[in-house]
């Protein structure tokens, strides 16, 4: 330290003395307060990141909902909320519907909205446009103008078949213009049409990455299941007829229990209640984000505040022995942190912008990209943000400087001053108690399942990290000891003053580490499930999968049913199996229900049954053996099911099966599916050949009626494992992607220790140069110290995350999760890649060991 | 100390024209004075002067720690201020030894490996013998594998003058060694300094501010205000105190004085 003014009046009590000493002291030591304000910017700009990012989205769907214009909406009513998205009701409202609503009194006007999915634009390079999975979404044109969200900014609306207009962000993205003739796909068939207009959805110019397709009336309802029906139907009110009467009125005039009407503000909020929902998955994701990084944050917080306080000591001690009380060196240390907290809260907050920014790179790179307007920062963000950098500042700098007031003053003569520190014993016991607390919920919660399981495995997951944290100092003597051990062999003193480095503070390389500790063990513990995951889909496909080809598009969007009717034409083909997925109430819960064609189930899915079989299915249905076994069901029994448009049918158990991942708990026949209203789209389509066909000759004849639909893939046995694993893959990434953001912070978190103790120990390594250590070994002495630090906290995390990617694997065996398997060579990497970060960690504090005046820093006080 | 020497001997290190001034305008300090001073082979010499007369700059600038504004530090024939910092820092491991007021072993090392530390870091084995006999000198056989913080300061010193010994570099630089240790193991450290002088032929410059303690070498140069006022040869307690004196009565030097009548 340079020769410092003791800036503390002594004795004094007046608060705007401390406040005075404190800034004094704030700006003696610029470099110190900025690597403490990292420390705080960097764990609030990720909170706050997170806020803007989820703001972001929610601000864009909010956007497309206020954009509802009718006063009064009439839908169809829905049995029960499905509650997973991509169910389609085929609900629908007659046309005569329109002439009933229109005649009510006070109606200005009312007209018949068509909305139907699975309509995309093929883009001029043969693929489909927009951002892969997002919805293609065909609307009829309305020319009424107060009651739609489309305004025409080009050409003109489209007025009969074969014409379309598209958004402007989608003429934008495919480069059509209109007068183009334009490739579509349609649940029925692929077509073209010609572009003869360009519009404008609500005040953007599109739908939030979503393509809107413009048709007139008559052809948008041809694409409806039922013809002649509209999917809703919007009403504008006379003048002085408000929202409330009128819906009043409507709904009199329409028989009841069949629709529901909504006015502008209940149908917005139903829009973007939907949506929320839809948005839970990203909160959700976010939520663990911003708090794996605001722990992550708080420790890097206060760790540097210890080491400030620690590097201080002798100033402290020098103002109790001036006469300072414990509180007011206490409160000295306190005042500083708020300075720090605040300033770290301001700046983490505009950080923040930067990591939304990154955030929605890192979901662009997995391939869940959501467009997006301009980023929104909310009050509420600011707000967080600075509540939560004063507060972890304090309460991460309240400890250490609570432990610098027991300083002694006496302290203040010595030279060679230590904190006072207490022993690791109460850490071992408190850090092995909860460890195998830990261990013990998380092995309890293979014994549980449902809701249950997943609380405990959270639960089993943070007792077992906590206690890892608090052991880490103990453990880390000993594992750093035979990590290094290669170190004085490799790199001779330098690397024995390394390893050395790196073992004589514990606390610190345990603090230090903790972060990458926290972050690899989310992603060992995500790398073993998905590996497993992709492992037991290996296995699954190969023993379920009888059919020779797969068709499905790869997010798995459903799509029309033209397509396996083109394949069953074929003379290659013996037999098509669609499936589709829907949503059915049974005994008042909402289940995942699959419809398949009976005929051929058999030849595409291999089915174990334990008791009856998919003969009795066309009128049926199949269950799986733990969904008959927790109902008591038995071949014969009568299931009562409600589907999602509200027709419900009684069904006998015809066969129950052994679990299969194909299938899921619930399998009905096709034409039960349809009777009662199911989404006609197909999911899957499982081609089986005909006999003598060759899978290599027939394939060419497929792949010909396929290529009409750039969405869909064709899949043999490996590309069908292939497309299922990418999905597992891509969910893995997205993970992947947001840790690694989060193990960024903790690389600067190693950073801001090694910086902090390169100033701390600047009379060591003056004298180490002084007797003839050469800069280059110097850096290398501070990288090797980085290396083993990342590696203990990589090496700690990995193994912990394999403990919980097994104990997940085990207690989702019953659910298709059937084989482990631990990805030894990522993890490898991923413990090299540690090493890597320790480099980098390293250089720029290594340079800045090296660049110390050698004279300066070996009379440095 | 009553050893006659030869006074043709060669000079293990030369301070020519040394000046080091720091600061600019007001703040401007002359703190060496154009020095040229000669430090023979195989001699003890002991630096003394007010405090702020330049003792530890020109120690510091001999010793390749610190760049001096004009003139020359030579060690043997080489011109320190024409090293880049890579052979300046060679120098210093091969060539020079150090011994500070205080903070001189690294905490994690063992004595043992502060002693070696410059050969370790040099990659060098140590001469067994030699080291055998240095650490036998200095009477720290038994506490080798003890780390600094379990060694009294005056065996710390002594662990730090073992170092400095060990690689038998051309000179040994000690900028006040018993500054910080009780007189009975100041005695201990200096006599011997002194003996590794004598027995072992090291050439040596230590600073301090103890008559007691320069008694102990064979040559006390006194500064004052960055130049070099007086030289004793054989000196006692007793002529360094009186000369000491003569600094206070005179008022020849006031702590940190500002040297302005040149700039
Ligand atoms: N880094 C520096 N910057 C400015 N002036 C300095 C610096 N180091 C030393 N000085 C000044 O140079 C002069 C000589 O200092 P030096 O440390 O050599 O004195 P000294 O004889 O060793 O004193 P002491 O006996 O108190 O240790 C003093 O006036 C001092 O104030
Ligand atoms: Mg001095």
């Amino acid at each position: 330290m340079s020769p410092e003014p003791v800036s503390l009046a002594p004795a004094s009590e007046k608060t705007p003395d401390m406040v005075r000493a404190t800034l004094r002291n704030l700006l003696a030591h610029k470099l110190r307060l900025l690597l403490s304000a990292v420390a705080v910017v960097l764990g609030v700009s990720f909170v706050s990141g997170s806020l803007v990012f989820t703001d972001t989205i929610r601000k864009t769907f909010d956007d497309l909902f206020a954009s509802v214009t009718a006063d009064v909406t009439v839908s169809p009513k829905e049995a029960f909320d499905a509650g997973f998205s991509g169910t389609v009701s085929t609900a629908a409202l007659p046309a005569s519907t329109v002439q009933t609503v229109e005649s009510v009194e006070g109606v200005e006007s009312a007209v018949g909205d068509v909305f139907v999915e699975g309509v995309q634009i093929i883009g001029t390079d043969g693929d489909v446009v927009g951002v892969s999975g997002a919805p293609g979404i065909a609307v009829n044109w309305t020319d009424n103008e107060n009651l739609t969200s489309l305004t025409l900014a080009d050409g003109r609306p489209p007025r009969a078949a074969g014409e379309i207009a598209i958004d402007a962000d989608t003429a934008e993205k495919s480069g059509y213009r209109v007068g183009d003739t334009v490739r579509l796909l349609t649940p029925a068939l692929p077509t073209t049409a010609e572009l003869v207009g360009v519009f404008r959805f609500g005040s953007s110019g599109g739908l939030a990455g979503a393509t809107l397709t413009a048709l007139d009336t008559a052809t948008a309802q041809s694409l409806l299941p039922q013809p002649d029906t509209f999917t809703s139907v919007s009403v504008a009110a006379q003048e002085g007829v408000s929202d409330t009467v009128l819906r009043q009125r409507v709904r009199e005039a329409l028989p009841d229990g069949s629709v529901v009407v909504r006015t502008q503000a209940q149908q917005t909020e139903e829009d973007s209640g939907e949506i929320e929902s839809g948005l839970q998955f990203f909160n959700i994701v976010l939520l663990v984000f911003a708090g794996v990084s605001l722990f992550v944050g708080s420790f890097m917080i206060l760790n540097t505040f210890s080491m400030l306080v620690a590097q201080r000591t002798r100033e402290l001690a020098l103002l109790r022995a001036l006469g300072a009380s414990r509180r007011q060196v206490t409160r000295s240390v306190l005042a500083e942190a708020s300075v720090v907290g605040v300033v770290g809260g301001v700046v983490g907050m505009g950080a923040g912008l930067l990591i939304a920014l990154g955030l929605k790179a890192a979901f662009k790179a997995s391939g869940l990209e959501i467009e997006t307007g301009s980023l929104v920062f909310r009050p509420r963000t600011a707000a967080w943000s600075l509540v939560i950098g004063v507060v972890v500042t304090l309460v991460a700098a309240y400890l250490p400087a609570r432990r610098a007031s027991r300083v002694a003053p006496v302290a203040a003569m010595r030279d060679d001053i230590a904190m006072p520190t207490k022993s690791l014993r109460w850490r071992t016991v408190i850090g092995v108690v909860l460890t195998s607390a830990g261990v013990v919920v998380l092995v309890g919660s293979l014994s549980a399942s449902g809701q249950r399981a997943a609380s405990l495995v959270g639960l089993g997951v943070l007792l077992t990290i906590l206690g890892a944290i608090v052991l880490s100092p103990v453990l880390s003597r000993p594992v750093i000891g035979v990590l290094g051990a290669l170190y004085p062999r490799l790199f001779g003193t330098v690397g024995r003053l390394a390893r050395d480095n790196a073992q004589r503070n514990p606390r610190r390389t345990a603090a230090t580490s903790s972060a990458l500790m926290v972050g690899l063990s989310l992603v060992g513990a995500f790398g073993v499930l998905a590996a497993s995951i992709n492992a037991s889909i290996g296995g699954l496909i190969d023993r379920a999968l009888g059919a020779d080809y797969v068709v499905s598009s790869p997010q798995q969007a459903p799509f029309g049913a033209g397509v396996a009717t083109a394949l069953e034409r074929l003379p290659e083909v013996r037999s098509v199996t669609r499936q589709r997925f829907g949503a059915a109430r049974i005994d008042g819960s909402t289940v995942f229900i699959a419809a398949a064609d009976p005929a051929s189930l058999a030849q595409s899915i291999t089915v174990d049954y334990s008791a009856g079989s998919a003969a009795g299915l066309t009128k049926g249905l199949l269950v799986d053996q733990p969904t008959a076994e927790a109902k008591s069901w038995a071949v014969g029994d009568r299931v009562d099911l409600t589907f999602l448009g509200g027709a419900t049918a009684s069904l006998p158990v015809a066969g129950i099966y052994e679990p299969n991942g194909a299938l899921g708990p619930y399998v009905v026949s096709l034409d039960t599916w349809e009777d009662n209203g199911g989404d006609t789209r197909d999911s899957f389509l499982y081609v089986n050949l005909a006999e003598g066909a060759a899978p290599t000759d027939a394939r060419p004849t497929v792949a010909e009626v396929l290529a009409a639909y750039p969405n869909l893939d064709l899949l043999d046995h490996a590309g069908f494992k292939e497309q299922q694993r990418g999905q597992v893959n891509q969910l893995l990434f997205l993970i992947y992607a947001l840790l690694a953001l989060a193990i960024l912070i903790a690389v600067l978190g190693i950073v801001n220790t090694l910086a902090l103790s390169v100033i701390e120990r600047t009379r060591e390594i003056g004298l180490l140069r002084a007797v003839g250590m050469s800069r280059r070994q110097l850096r290398r002495m501070v990288r090797l110290e980085s290396v083993v630090i990342s590696v203990f906290g990589a090496a700690l995390g990995l193994l912990l995350g394999v403990l919980f990617g097994v104990l997940l694997q085990r207690s989702l065996a019953g659910q298709g999760i059937n084989d482990l398997a631990i990805p030894t060579v990522s993890l490898l990497v991923f413990l090299v890649v540690a090493g890597v970060i320790g480099v980098l960690a390293a250089i720029w504090p290594a340079r800045r060991a090296a660049r110390l005046d050698v004279l300066r820093a070996v009379t440095t006080e | 100390m009553s050893s006659t020497l030869p006074t043709d001997r060669a000079s293990a290190a030369r301070a020519v024209d040394l000046t080091k001034v720091y600061g600019t305008g007001d703040t401007r300090v002359v703190a060496l004075d154009s020095i040229t001073c000669a430090f023979e082979q195989g001699r003890f010499t002991a630096i003394m002067g007010p405090s702020g007369s330049g003792k530890s700059t020109l120690m510091h600038c001999m010793a390749g720690l610190d760049t001096a504004t004009s003139g020359s530090a030579l060690i043997g024939d080489v011109d320190l201020t024409t090293l880049d910092d890579k052979r300046l820092t060679r120098l210093r491991r091969d060539s020079l030894g150090f011994v500070f007021q205080a903070y001189n072993l690294v905490p994690t090392l063992t004595a043992l490996e502060n002693i070696t530390l410059p050969m370790d870091i040099a990659g060098r084995r140590p001469d067994k013998d030699w080291l055998d006999s240095v650490i036998s000198t200095v009477g720290l056989a038994d506490r080798l594998d003890h780390r600094p913080n379990e060694l009294s300061g005056g065996q710390q010193q002594r662990v730090a003058v073992a170092r400095a010994l060990a690689a038998r570099p051309a000179v040994v630089f000690a900028d006040e060694p018993t500054g910080n240790l009780d007189s009975r193991s100041g005695a201990e450290v200096l006599s011997f300094l002194r003996r590794s002088v004598h027995e072992m032929g090291q050439t040596m410059m230590v600073v301090t501010h103890d008559p007691a303690a320069a008694a102990y070498s064979d040559r006390v140069v006194f500064l004052a205000d960055g130049r070099i006022v007086d030289e004793m040869v054989d000196p006692t307690a007793e002529l360094v105190l009186e000369r000491l004196k003569r600094f206070d009565v005179s008022g020849a030097s006031v702590p940190g004085a500002r040297v302005g009548e040149d700039a």
